[in-house]
């Protein structure tokens, strides 16, 4: 049963990693479909509703994102050189990026909250149905994609783990390569959606 | 039928590998394509059976309404019987079954590309199932919307929808996992010599249904996490009191299951490109036509979903490009349907089972593909939409189609999955009776379809008796078959004659090693140097 006749296929591996990150692409790909027909039919909603998120977090929010998906790149860069340690150490910076992203979103999600804004509250409600769909869009698109950043430090921590152990190692880097590839993409949907919900004023 | 021949014999998978105690664990912890793929065969049967019995309990009430169930339970009873044939029978059906098995032996591979991971959707496909099941036996009452859990019912109902779409989701998981394993397999897995175009046609067809696994399912997961978020946040994407709108949902869900309904289809087309040119001696007529139809079936197939909406409230324009598009399926279907023909004319027929299922199969496609041209068409369409034509219709593609290449493919495939023979004369008794018994029981759907009598209703006025008579004998003789044919399998299992190595003749790699197949397939991994059905060649030496 086991076929493990030491071969391994780089490539088979990293092609089963893109097809996954198409199939993600599809699930986030219906949520981005919703909020086109939902913005094209409440516009001036959307754009006005938009101005009550709070930018300045939002926009720490991308650039804590985008200096993690750097920093996984680096560490990739490392382990091809051999530096297993300095790659563990980018690898925990990342990690702890993706948790203080998802933290700052808890206390936007939080403020939120606390002044009765979620779905099905009964102040959302009173509004108008542009902005009621606004921010049903606003938590479930960002809930599903913070799913997503926390799922990524899970395996990053994991991907930590076996290059301390070195199991990744300068010949064997094809689980941190694609843990790398997922995390892009985590950052990817990040750059679609802080358009869509800050700037869109 | 070729001689026996006495290849020694290394061993099978089903040898115990002594890393466990109990077989059971055994089995579950397995990474073996041939162990995976005998798991979900016997899963299948199983739940295609539990379906059977549903299905025949909905005919039964339907002789005289309230006789045997109440409407409430009548909901319950299509809705399980839906939900259980298309999500745990008939979309997993013959990728996870025969895929699983036969792509590494038909390409020449020792496993498929992640093991792991197909053991993982193994256990996804377990987890799904299981969590459906619970859906009827928690506390309330179990799901009653149909299987396309349409809002807004499926939020409003009290009934346990949010369990069952919750299985659903983990199915569609599992599905998505075994197709992006299958596409990467072939992609790098063939043996050498084992260009594209050498490749046998069925594991064309799984190349296709891979992307479209791919490709769709993560739609419907969306969907269905919207129903969830629907019915326990509030979110009301498809409320139009919020906002949303209702005929949203009917887009995203045929977005996915549209295609999906090639995911069943694809692959059954698949095994009867198989057994068609091993059953007539014959290499299959247009080969590269057949293969890229496949591929040609799965894009259009991409762009018809809409065909399913068109009194749901669309543009004119719409329903015109979604007809057109619908007609444009029938020519990758038509090819595939004219090249088996073709393959059989002046062939050497063996007119054993194997090719009387797919031969039914053809028969019965072809009428289920041109009732589809019918009801594709805008103006038939509003008469026929949502009655029994639909019913009669779809169980003839998916139930004549896939259902019975399933059937075929287990009589091909049995020797080389069992090591045994099962009786050629009481499977063709069980084929006749199925094939009768069908044909009462769907085409009666036809008529009373045309006669405007709708889908689903538990109740009917009296002019619709005589043809829900009728269908439900049909009923009786299907089951009968059924029975027949799997009693001949299970008593073949324990009892059957010991099958050789190639007893049909077959050229493909499958028919090369052992009956049932070693542990890792191949001693040496075999280098190609021919197409798959080199029957041809042979005739003219």
């Amino acid at each position: 049963m086991s076929t493990e006749t030491g071969h391994v296929d780089h490539l088979g591996k990293k092609m089963g990693m893109w097809f996954f990150l198409f199939t993600e692409i599809l699930f986030f790909g219906g949520m981005f479909l919703l909020y086109a027909i939902f913005r094209s039919k409440y516009a001036q909603a959307f754009h006005a509703v938009a101005a009550e998120e709070n930018l300045l977090l939002g926009t720490i929010n991308t650039v804590i994102l985008l200096t993690s998906s750097f920093t996984i790149a680096l560490s990739i860069a490392a382990v091809k050189r051999g530096e297993n340690i300095l790659s563990s150490h980018l690898q925990l910076a990342t990690i702890l990026m993706g948790f203080a992203f998802l933290v700052i979103k808890v206390f936007e999600w939080n403020a939120k909250i606390t002044l009765g804004l979620y779905p099905d509250s009964p102040l959302l409600l009173k509004r108008g149905k542009g902005e009621i769909l606004f921010f049903g869009l606003y938590y479930v698109i960002t809930g599903l994609h913070g799913l997503h950043v926390l799922v990524g430090c899970i395996v990053i921590a994991f991907m930590l783990f076996f290059t301390r152990r070195k199991t990744i190692d300068r010949g064997n880097y094809a689980r941190l390569e694609n843990t790398g590839l997922y995390w892009h993409f985590v950052d990817i949907v990040w750059i679609y959606l802080y358009p869509l919900f800050y700037l869109i004023t | 039928m070729m001689p026996r021949s006495d290849v020694p014999v290394a061993g099978s998978f089903y040898d115990r590998t002594g890393k466990y105690r109990w077989i059971v664990a055994e089995w579950m912890m397995s990474t073996d394509h041939k162990r995976i793929g005998v798991m979900y065969l016997m899963a299948l049967l199983s739940f295609f059976s539990v379906g059977v019995v549903l299905g025949f309990l909905i005919r039964l009430s339907l002789l005289s309404p309230g006789w045997l169930v109440d409407q409430q339970t009548y909901n319950e009873l299509f809705t399980l019987h839906g939900v259980i044939q298309i999500f745990l029978f008939i979309i997993p059906g013959i990728p996870v079954a025969f895929g699983n098995i036969f792509i590494p032996l038909l390409i020449g591979a020792r496993d498929v590309a992640f093991p792991r991971i197909n053991r993982l959707s193994w256990w996804l496909y377990v987890t799904g199932a299981v969590i459906i099941l619970l859906s009827l036996f928690m506390h309330g009452r179990p799901p009653d919307t149909g299987w396309t859990f349409y809002v807004p019912y499926s939020i409003r109902t009290p009934a346990n929808i949010s369990t069952a779409v919750l299985g659903v989701f983990v199915l569609g998981f599992s599905s998505i996992l075994t197709g992006l394993n299958f596409v990467t397999t072939i992609h790098r897995m063939r043996a050498p010599g084992m260009t594209w175009f050498r490749m046998p046609a069925f594991v064309w067809t799984l190349y296709a249904t891979g992307w479209v696994q791919m490709l769709a399912t993560p739609v419907l997961a969306i969907t269905l996490l919207f129903i969830i978020l629907g019915r326990f946040f509030g979110v009301g994407f498809f409320d139009p009191a919020k906002g949303g709108d209702p005929i949203l949902y009917e887009h995203l869900f045929w977005m996915y299951s549209h295609p999906a309904v090639y995911i069943m289809v694809l692959p059954a087309m698949g095994i009867i490109s198989e057994i068609v040119p091993v059953f007539s001696r014959r290499a299959l007529f247009g080969y590269t036509a057949v293969c890229l139809s496949a591929l040609g079936i799965a894009i259009v197939g991409y762009a018809v979903w809409g065909h399913h909406m068109f009194t749901s409230g669309m543009s004119d324009t719409a329903r015109v490009i979604f007809s057109f598009v619908t007609f444009l399926v029938a020519i990758p279907s038509g090819v595939k349907i004219f090249n088996w023909v073709s393959t059989l004319y002046k062939g050497s027929i063996a007119l054993d089972a194997p090719l009387i299922f797919a031969l039914s199969f053809i028969f019965l496609f072809s009428i289920g593909g041109l009732t589809g041209l019918i009801i594709g068409s805008l103006a038939p369409n509003l008469h026929l939409h949502g009655t029994y034509f639909i019913v009669g219709h779809f169980h003839y593609v998916m139930f004549g189609g896939a259902g019975f290449s399933i059937l075929a493919g287990l009589h091909y495939w049995f020797p080389k999955i069992t090591g045994r023979m099962y009786s050629e004369k009481k499977a063709k008794i069980g084929w006749l009776n199925l094939f009768v018994g069908f044909n009462i029981l769907y085409f009666s759907m036809f008529v009373l379809g045309f006669q405007g009598m709708p889908r689903r209703y538990f109740d009917y006025p009296s002019q619709y008796h005589m043809n829900h008579v009728i269908s439900t004998v049909g009923s009786w003789f299907l089951a009968v078959g059924l029975i027949i044919i799997f009693w001949n399998l299970i008593r073949a299992v324990f009892n059957g004659e010991k099958a050789s190595m190639n007893p049909w003749g077959g050229k493909t790699l499958e028919w090369t090693i052992s009956s049932p197949p070693p542990h890792e397939n191949f001693r040496e991994i075999p280098v190609i140097s021919r197409g798959p059905y080199p029957y041809d060649e042979e005739a003219v030496r």
